[in-house]
């Protein structure tokens, strides 16, 4: 049966608190300090729609280096990098994904992260596909001292659609779609604008979702009794309980929308429920998902006996890896919501060699290096001529990934001259299990926390942005691999 | 092994520019400040000179990618010209052009001079350099410091230094050049300081402070070099001779193999093992009388002591501790300021410390005279731990 055989999730690990946006803005916004609790997800300034999301996947596709089984990919965001270049493109070249795949960018309303995931199982139940990767990312910005700044949160979730092996079969789908315009941002713009909320709430949510969500429970032949878990992202309060009430699904099956924890992640926000339902989930539970936005749309599942499956982070994982940030001017420049002095070393000219970029794709989007047949030397960047001191061995290198290999580091500094969006900019020499090294910016650190040894994973980050072009660049920094450094501590507690 | 290069050449005449933030001038005013002094050194004609090599390498101060800008400063009689860089290794670069095509025969005398401007980007440090179009998307957004400090992590986990001995040796790295540059009235920073001010300086690139870290300094430096026959025919004696010239390049061994551990320099130690054999040193710490090292900062200067077999591996920051580098111990590095006081205006920076060899050698060095020197060693690095150029020269007397 057609279902979701694999998830993932990402979330930012910094995590700024409410109480401290709300107290820095409360002379201009007293009435935010009602929204003064719990935190909020926030991207570092290298992260985006697109990195978290191919975090996000590579959860869900764990570390083996086969992907070619994927023949889709969806990637869904309202706040893509690139208006035209193929962002699922992007997120396919950075998971090495076969060039044969069809993939595409959906986007357009709050909803766009379910009609993703309700189009690969449409995919796949047609057989037009065997096996859809979807992916859903948001960072969205909002004007300093808004009550968005404050609900919303950045993260991305990822599921792996197929016809075997489910950890949850598909039972139904339903939709509405009618031009309620709750908010809009025009092509070109940063922020939303929004109309009244009473009338977002009552004629909108309250009237258009109900329809598509009884229309998946008929098109499941599932009562609404029977629902174990609802998740219907909203920021208004007890939406989703108000929801449930109309539609007569157990108070109980309401899904936190951990606002508390993470604020609303846009379109990617009901995956991320969704996720988080499937790591909770018994075998046999009726998982129901909608999303509000230019109408509704639902999705009706129900757990299998792999629901025990997890990925290695999910949700769960990705929240319990947090810092606060109590720094609200931060989280200002980190969204660009500030002008300030970055100095003359700023001033150098990120413009990207687009040739340069194509003819090393692999090495920079995918971090695939090389190895020599001959020696089994393996090598960063892969080259004509092996390394290996020993036996220079000509054209012997092939692909040899590195994104998903542990590594240490072995030589660091935090360097407080060279420009950087979150001074000092660590980086240094880092040593992969398996062989191979690569001199790499170290990101989500702060001063202290690198050493010589510390273990360390490979992330997809932004490199530089080129604000004259309007042209993201990416490339493979290191992280704190934080959850194998507390592994041990884990087992102990346990 | 080649015959090498001991005693084909004499440096017959050199000269040094003032160092420093030279608003004064531009990179025309520095070379022939430098040319100038060593012109009247030599005492030769420009018609005398065959041929030129000169070395810059931050082209966006102006001075260009050929030989153009160093002959029509100096007013050349259009004899060839050949630009070179290698990083911040050009100085040498240029002396060993201008060395080799003496010995060949090709010159009779040659002329080498190494210039950067610096002082004109309106900020401090070095300019950004153009990285091309594939290092910017894969190599972390660093600087110098950045990169060498890389090293002090490296070390101290190599040989279990404490973070806060290791600082402290860096810091005696700097306060003796400090005490050496306050001599030089040529020196860009000619100001002691107390190991006190150096630990307290603002941090650069962890554990590099302030002081840890060289000038950025504008200046010119020159050398006019012959065989020792026409050097005599020109009424010099007690000459001073090329022993060793040698140059070792990073083929990614140390940023690509799985086997270099970053606390040294594994180019070094291979220049320095050619350049002892070429000059026919066998005891480095007991022969060499004094040296002049790449000091761009002071962990680079510390693990070089052991680079170049001056101190064992693992015991060069004792050696710094100890004084045995200070002006009046085992072996005087610095004696001018090095990069750290001197200044490191980087195309220039090679032949800049060949000019205090020289001057040493001649007992020429005023106030930072040694007593009887023999050997002095220059060790010019360019590059990055990981990624470099380095290159070891020799000079003596003759017959040494």
């Amino acid at each position: 049966m057609v279902g979701i055989t694999a998830w993932g999730a990402y979330a930012p690990r910094l995590r700024l608190s409410r109480k401290a946006a709300a107290t820095a803005n409360a002379w201009v916004a007293p009435n935010l300090m009602g929204k003064a609790r719990g935190e909020r997800t926030m991207a570092n300034w290298d992260e985006d729609a697109l990195t978290m999301a191919v975090e996000a996947a590579r959860d869900a596709l764990g570390p083996g280096d086969d992907r070619g089984h994927i023949d889709a990919l969806y990637f869904a965001s309202t706040t893509a990098p690139f208006t035209d270049r193929l962002n699922a493109g992007i997120v396919s070249a950075a998971l090495t994904l076969e060039k044969s795949l069809s993939a595409a960018d959906i986007t357009g309303s709050q909803r766009c992260g379910l009609t993703a995931l309700s189009q690969a199982l449409t995919t796949v139940q047609g057989g037009a596909a065997k096996s859809v990767l979807v992916v859903a990312g948001e960072h969205r910005k909002a004007r300093a001292a808004s009550a968005q700044e404050l609900d919303f949160g950045d993260g991305a979730a990822a599921f792996v659609v197929g016809g075997d092996d489910t950890v949850a079969d598909f039972l139904g789908h339903g939709c509405t779609t009618d031009d309620f315009v709750d908010h809009f941002r025009g092509s070109g713009e940063e922020f939303d604008y929004s109309w009244e909320e009473r009338w977002i709430r009552d004629e909108g949510i309250s009237k258009l979702a109900p329809p598509a969500i009884k229309r998946a429970l008929e098109a499941a032949g599932v009562e609404a009794g029977q629902v174990a878990h609802f998740c219907f992202p909203s920021t208004f309060n007890g939406m989703a309980t108000s929801l449930a009430k109309k539609l007569g699904i157990p108070a109980e099956a309401v899904r936190d929308n951990l606002a508390a924890v993470m604020g609303e992640a846009g379109s990617a926000h009901s995956l991320v429920m969704l996720a988080h339902a499937l790591e909770q989930a018994a075998a046999g539970d009726i998982i129901v998902v909608a999303q509000f936005g230019a109408g509704a749309e639902a999705l009706v599942f129900r757990a299998t006996e792999n629901i025990g499956r997890r990925p290695e982070r999910g949700v769960t994982g990705s929240l319990a890896d947090r810092k606060e940030e109590i720094n609200y001017l931060k989280f200002l420049f980190f969204n660009g919501l500030v002008e300030w002095e970055k100095g003359m070393r700023a001033e150098k000219d990120n413009k990207t060699a687009l040739t340069t970029l194509y003819r090393n794709e692999d090495m920079i989007l995918g971090l695939v290096g090389g190895r020599c047949t001959e020696t089994g030397v393996v090598q960063f960047p892969r080259t004509r001529i092996s390394v290996a001191p020993n036996n220079p061995a000509l054209d012997t290198q092939e692909p040899y990934k590195f994104a998903d290999r542990k590594a240490k580091v072995l030589t660091y500094s935090a360097d407080y001259l060279t420009f950087s969006m979150a001074p000092p900019n660590h980086y240094g020499m880092v040593d992969f299990e398996g062989g191979g090294r690569i001199y790499v910016d170290i990101t989500d650190v702060e001063p202290g926390d690198v050493d010589t040894g510390l273990a360390v994973k490979m992330a997809f980050r932004i490199k530089e942005v080129d604000e004259k072009r309007g042209f993201t660049r990416y490339f493979w920094k290191a992280v704190p691999d934080r959850a194998s450094a507390a592994a041990p501590h884990a087992q102990a507690a346990e | 092994m080649a015959a090498g290069i001991k005693d084909k050449v004499a440096v017959i005449g050199m000269g040094c520019s003032k160092f420093g933030e030279r608003w004064d001038a531009g990179p025309e005013e520095l070379m022939v400040e430098a040319y100038l002094e060593a012109m009247k050194d030599a005492g030769i004609e420009p018609t005398q000179l065959d041929a030129a090599w000169f070395s810059t390498h931050v082209d966006e101060m102006g001075t260009g990618k050929g030989g153009t800008p160093l002959s029509m400063a100096l007013r050349l009689p259009n004899i060839a010209v050949t630009r070179v860089e290698n990083f911040c290794a050009s100085g040498s670069e240029a002396f060993r052009g201008a060395v080799y095509a003496v010995a060949a025969g090709a010159a009779d005398i040659a002329l080498a001079v190494g210039v950067e401007k610096l002082k004109d980007t309106g900020y401090g440090g070095l300019p950004v350099a153009n990285p091309g179009t594939l290092a910017p998307q894969v190599m972390p957004n660093g600087s110098a410091p950045g990169n060498f400090a890389q090293l002090a992590s490296a070390y101290r986990a190599k040989h279990g230094v404490s973070k806060d001995e290791l600082k402290r040796a860096i810091a005696h790295v700097s306060v003796k050049s400090h005490a050496n540059g306050a001599k030089n009235p040529k020196a860009h920073l000619q100001k002691a300081v107390t190991e006190e001010q150096v630990l307290n300086a603002p941090m650069i690139a962890e554990p590099l402070g302030l002081f840890d870290c060289c000038g950025v300094s504008d200046g010119a430096a020159a050398a006019i070099v012959t065989t020792p026959e026409i050097a005599r025919s020109l009424g010099k004696h007690d000459l001073v001779m090329v022993k060793a010239l040698q140059l070792s390049v990073s083929n990614g061994y140390e940023s690509q193999y799985n086997q270099w551990d970053g606390s040294y320099f594994h180019t070094a130690r291979i220049a320095a093992k050619k350049a002892y054999r070429e000059a026919g040193i066998e005891r480095p710490r007991e022969q060499i009388s004094m040296m002049e090292v790449h000091d761009c900062f002071s962990i680079t200067e510390l693990v070089t002591m052991e680079d170049l077999f001056i101190s064992e591996e693992g015991q060069g920051w004792r050696d710094v501790m100890d004084g045995f580098y200070d002006a009046d111990g085992g072996v005087p590095c610095q004696i001018d300021g090095g990069l750290k006081c001197f200044g490191h205006p980087i195309g220039a920076s090679g032949l800049r410390m060949l000019y205090e060899m020289y001057l040493q050698l001649q007992g020429r060095a005023g106030e930072r005279q040694l007593a009887d020197p023999v050997f002095g060693m220059t060790h010019n690095l360019g590059g990055s731990p990981s990624t470099n150029v380095c290159s070891v020269a020799i000079v003596g007397r003759e017959g040494a």
